[in-house]
């Protein structure tokens, strides 16, 4: 079977051409953005067109997710992390193969499951982690917590825990681009679940109407909660639907993170060079519940072995080791590195101050109003 | 100054801010080739072709939700629904995100952008396209809900809406398109509104009449058929549903000792409970009568005439409260006929 599966034909509009990683591009069209550490690495990589370096490096994200999110779930059972939390446990290739096909100055919106997107975005791991502390020190100033991830400078416009919410704002982003003459892309993930709503039908109507550069990429993990894509949709092989909006798309192997950094920057740069949306389904199994809660009984043990053979991380390194890539002293500094990272993280997180309740009216309006009481519960309407 | 329709002057507003931004652009369904189910987009596409008008295909979630994303990277799109009854089919892009962004991420990105769209009955339209559903809107932080009375307010709140960083929801209505007012020629020397300040569209001393959109029209009529029966009538036009302007409501009725408010929505939760509440709060020590509302009938809108024109408040049916409320202060000693 091929790693990656097509469907609809393309039309051809712009022509700017970018610079990808694993050496097949001219590194002239890349822009320069105002990158951070994670989105350094990565361009430079791409850059340097190694693709020995660049696959190492896919790995160390990959195991600086893993680990970032074993740290995270760990932390919500020490009740230092509230409200709901969904982690990107055994979608690391997917994650990292995705945010390795982006610019800088690329748009990403994402649903609630979104921590590993935003350290891949170029977030820095601590104000991942002071979000979900609830820190005012965290990418959101605390407002957002896990599902609600967002950073102007790393053109993370968003998690959003409202499921197919994010779609018709990724496809205005992409209007928004068209209209200023800018070649960015926007790329909005989503669950599978998210193919049966509304919003999703309406946005990829809409993008491909309107000759929008957004790529739509669909998780398919194969469960809801619980209730399986064949549970819930007619068609589950969900990628098909393009055909539909004549839109261009594919399926990609998500659990191998080269061959979906292959598909994300062939869909990426498709939606670039011709002005056109694109249709990229993952399938990549998650290897732990829903959220951090869930202790996934709906799972047979079978099912459960088979997880762990399927595990993305596992399967990366041992392809590099073969490969004489990675030796076993480089997984012990990676890891003793990443180690570092997370502690250093949770510990940033853990020192930063709770968001003062005096900046509880700061954000209610961009535009300040008049008559907008700053009431707290008790307060009266009227002071006389 | 010329006289002009509440119609025109949205009309005229529209195409000045898009002469004066580059950034403002018009989305939704039918306003471009059709020119828009009540022609407030006429000839705009014409002018300025279909990047800044811009048709979408009948999903409201989709091109709402698209406006909102072009909002967050600095477009300012007026998006027109055709009635409001139909934007409770973009209520969660509407309600769980343009008025959430802000807030949700810690101020990072606002969203400056205008949803109009009209609501109202009267028209014969039945059930489902007869509503006011404004209060769903004005209930949420987040969002701005205007509604102009005149087309003065018109020119003045679009203006400022679409300038404002906010999301606003600008509510017109059906009966006030063809309704007419002064506003001067050059729509430059119309200052933009304050977003959250009620005007006082006539003073007076012996009761407060309280209304936004279509009433606040009637009201005004209303205190005219007052002032023939020698009581003065104070109107407050609210302009502003959220943030909404307590100061000049309670002011006003510390002044008159009284209240009526004229509402076209349900009553049962409605605007004028929440006017009613802000009433009795700060000016209960000069209230000299209850607090009284005149609203629509809780029935989903019937089709028949008889049946709508019962259903929905009138002028008459507020004349006739203002009556009963200014002989329960003992201002007026007349027997209302009912």
């Amino acid at each position: 079977m091929p790693e990656t599966t097509k469907a609809a034909p393309a039309r051809s509009r712009r022509t700017t051409r970018a610079a990808n990683a694993l050496g097949q591009g001219s590194s002239k069209g890349a822009r320069k953005g105002s990158a951070k550490p994670a989105d350094q690495r990565a361009s430079a990589v791409a850059r340097q067109a190694s693709d020995n370096e660049a696959r190492v490096e896919f790995y160390r994200q990959m195991l600086l997710i893993r680990r970032f999110e074993e740290r995270t779930a760990r932390a919500y059972t020490e009740a230092k992390i509230g409200g709901y939390c969904h982690l990107n446990l055994g979608e690391e290739a997917t994650v990292v193969g995705l945010m390795s096909a982006l610019r800088p100055t690329d748009y990403l919106f994402t649903n609630y499951r979104e921590h590993g997107y935003a350290i891949a975005k170029g977030i820095e791991p601590r104000r991942v982690m002071a979000e979900l502390y609830g820190r005012s020190t965290g990418v959101s100033k605390g407002w957002g917590g896990s599902m609600h991830m967002f950073d102007t400078e790393a053109r993370l416009l968003g998690g959003y825990g409202i499921v197919g919410g994010q779609l018709p704002l990724a496809t205005g982003a992409a209007l928004a681009v068209t209209y200023t003459g800018s070649d960015d892309v926007v790329m909005v993930q989503m669950g599978e679940g998210t193919a049966a709503i509304g919003a999703f039908h309406e946005s990829l109507n809409i993008a491909a109407l309107w000759d929008l550069p957004v790529v739509f990429v669909i998780i398919n993990n194969g469960l809801g909660m619980g209730t399986t894509v064949e549970n819930s949709a007619a068609e589950p092989e969900l990628y098909k639907r393009g055909a539909a909006y004549r839109m261009e798309s594919a399926r990609v192997d998500g659990t191998d993170v080269l061959a979906v950094h292959r598909a994300a920057r062939e869909a990426v740069e498709y939606a670039r060079e011709n002005s056109r949306p694109f249709l990229l389904e993952a399938t990549s199994p998650r290897l732990r519940g829903h959220s951090v809660v869930d202790p996934a009984k709906y799972r047979t043990k079978e099912e459960k072995e088979a997880l762990k053979a399927a595990d993305p991380l596992a399967k990366a390194q041992l392809e590099l080791q073969d490969a004489g890539l990675l030796t076993a002293e480089d997984v012990e500094r990676l890891e003793a590195e990443v180690a570092e990272i997370v502690a250093e993280a949770a510990a940033f997180a853990d020192d930063s101050p709770h968001p003062d309740v005096s900046t509880l009216f700061d954000y209610t309006y961009a535009t300040p109003v008049p008559n907008d009481v700053p009431r707290l519960p008790a307060d009266p309407l009227f002071r006389v | 100054m010329a006289i002009t329709t509440y119609r025109q002057a949205l009309r005229d507003t529209l195409r000045a801010e898009m002469l004066r931004d580059e950034n403002v652009l018009l989305m939704g369904e039918e306003i471009g080739v059709f020119e828009g189910s009540y022609k407030i987009t006429e000839g705009l596409l014409k002018e300025f072709g279909p990047r800044r008008v811009k048709d979408t295909p009948i999903a409201e979630e989709g091109f709402v939700g698209a406006a909102i994303g072009a909002a967050m990277l600095g477009l300012r799109p007026v998006v027109e629904l055709m009635t409001i009854n139909f934007s409770l089919l973009a209520l969660d892009q509407i309600v769980n995100h343009a008025a959430k962004i802000y807030g949700m991420f810690g101020g990072q990105k606002s969203v400056p952008m205008v949803i109009r769209t009209p609501g109202g009955g009267g028209q014969q339209l039945g059930a489902t396209h007869s509503q006011n559903v404004e209060l769903y809107y004005a209930f949420v932080p987040g969002l701005k809900v205007v509604a102009p009375s005149n087309p003065l307010d018109a020119v003045a709140l679009m203006k400022a809406s679409i300038r404002d960083d906010d999301p606003v929801l600008f509510l017109e209505n059906l009966a006030l398109y063809n309704t007419k007012g002064e506003v001067p020629e050059d729509l430059s020397t119309v200052q933009p509104a304050e977003i959250g300040r009620a005007a006082v569209t006539r003073e007076g001393t012996d009761i407060t009449i309280i209304g936004y959109s279509r009433m606040a029209h009637v009201a005004r009529d209303v205190a005219e058929r007052l002032a023939a029966e020698g009581f003065s009538a104070e109107v407050v036009d609210l302009r502003s549903l959220r943030p909404l302007d307590r100061e000049t409501i309670v002011t006003s009725v510390r002044k008159t000792g009284c209240a009526v408010v004229a509402e076209d929505d349900w009553l049962t939760y409605g605007i004028g409970a929440e006017i009613a509440a802000t009433v009795q709060e700060g000016a209960f020590d000069w209230l000299d009568a209850p607090v009284r509302r005149v609203a629509m009938a809780e029935v989903p809108l019937p089709y028949a005439k008889s049946l709508e024109m019962a259903a929905l408040p009138s002028g008459d049916d507020l004349l006739t409260v203002c009556r009963e409320t200014l002989r329960a202060t003992g201002r007026s000693t007349v027997e209302t006929a009912r």
